[in-house]
């Protein structure tokens, strides 16, 4: 798995390629709290190249959703799910919980 | 019957992934039906290396992988602690983001991804069965 992340004014795009599974879910939150202690709580997930993801990168992402909206100082937001993972988010209930857009250039443009 | 061996380590999880993909490819299996069993097969090896054997690098993972004519049987086996996640009590999906619990969304996904789940514990190892069907062609 690779990770790239990019900052704009507004907001953070992080960029996944690959598996996000119990190997490597735990760099993603690494990756995550370092820009959270940056005071950057706008997160746009890229995941236009996200080949697979378990419950530990699920788990990865609620968690660092809720420390986003704490305060309501922010929201992480996801973009460019492909159709199988998206149906694996439809399962465990996330599709409510998260927004969730087409492409990364829409999900930038809502902050 | 195909069977593999692999370390009790999260990063076997790509290679198990790889080799049961491959195989419901053969089974015939369309994309989507392989996907939800790699979902299915990587969580239960996740759980296998956490919950039966406590940490990574403790013991081995048998993956034996079955094509049948109505799908594909995935077994796995283990040496290490009796584990029955379904004693974990089931996630409720549509509670609220501050209600979510981080834990059992594993096993429920399993649940939902297969068509038959099977847990059998011996003396000396466990053995969790997994059944996918694939769509009438």
């Amino acid at each position: 798995m690779e990770i790239s992340t990019s900052q704009f004014k507004r907001c953070d795009v992080v960029k996944i390629t690959g598996r996000l599974d119990s190997a490597t879910s735990p760099k993603l939150a690494e990756e995550l709290a370092r820009i959270n202690n940056k005071g950057r709580f706008k997160i746009v997930m890229d995941f236009t190249q996200l080949e697979f993801i378990s419950s530990a990168g699920l788990r990865v992402l609620i968690a660092t959703l809720k420390n986003c909206k704490r305060y309501n100082r922010g929201e992480l937001v996801l973009a460019g799910l492909p159709a199988p993972i998206l149906s694996v988010f439809d399962l465990a209930g996330f599709t409510s919980i998260f927004k969730i857009y087409d492409d990364v250039l829409t999900a930038v443009g809502t902050f | 019957m195909k069977t593999r061996v692999f370390p009790g380590r999260y990063e076997s999880l790509a290679e198990i992934a790889e080799f049961v993909t491959t195989e419901a490819q053969n089974a015939g299996l369309n994309h989507q039906e392989s996907f939800e069993l790699e979902t299915a097969v990587d969580e239960a090896v996740s759980n296998i290396i956490e919950h039966a054997y406590g940490g990574e690098g403790i013991g081995e993972i048998k993956c034996h992988c079955l094509i049948e004519d109505e799908g594909i049987r995935v077994i796995l086996e283990d040496y290490g602690q009796p584990f029955d996640p379904s004693c974990i009590p089931t996630p409720d999906i549509k509670a609220q983001l501050k209600d979510r619990k981080n834990h059992g969304l594993g096993f429920f996904l399993m649940c939902q991804l297969m068509d038959e789940i099977k847990f059998e514990f011996y003396h000396d190892h466990n053995r969790l069965t997994m059944f996918k069907r694939k769509k009438e062609s």
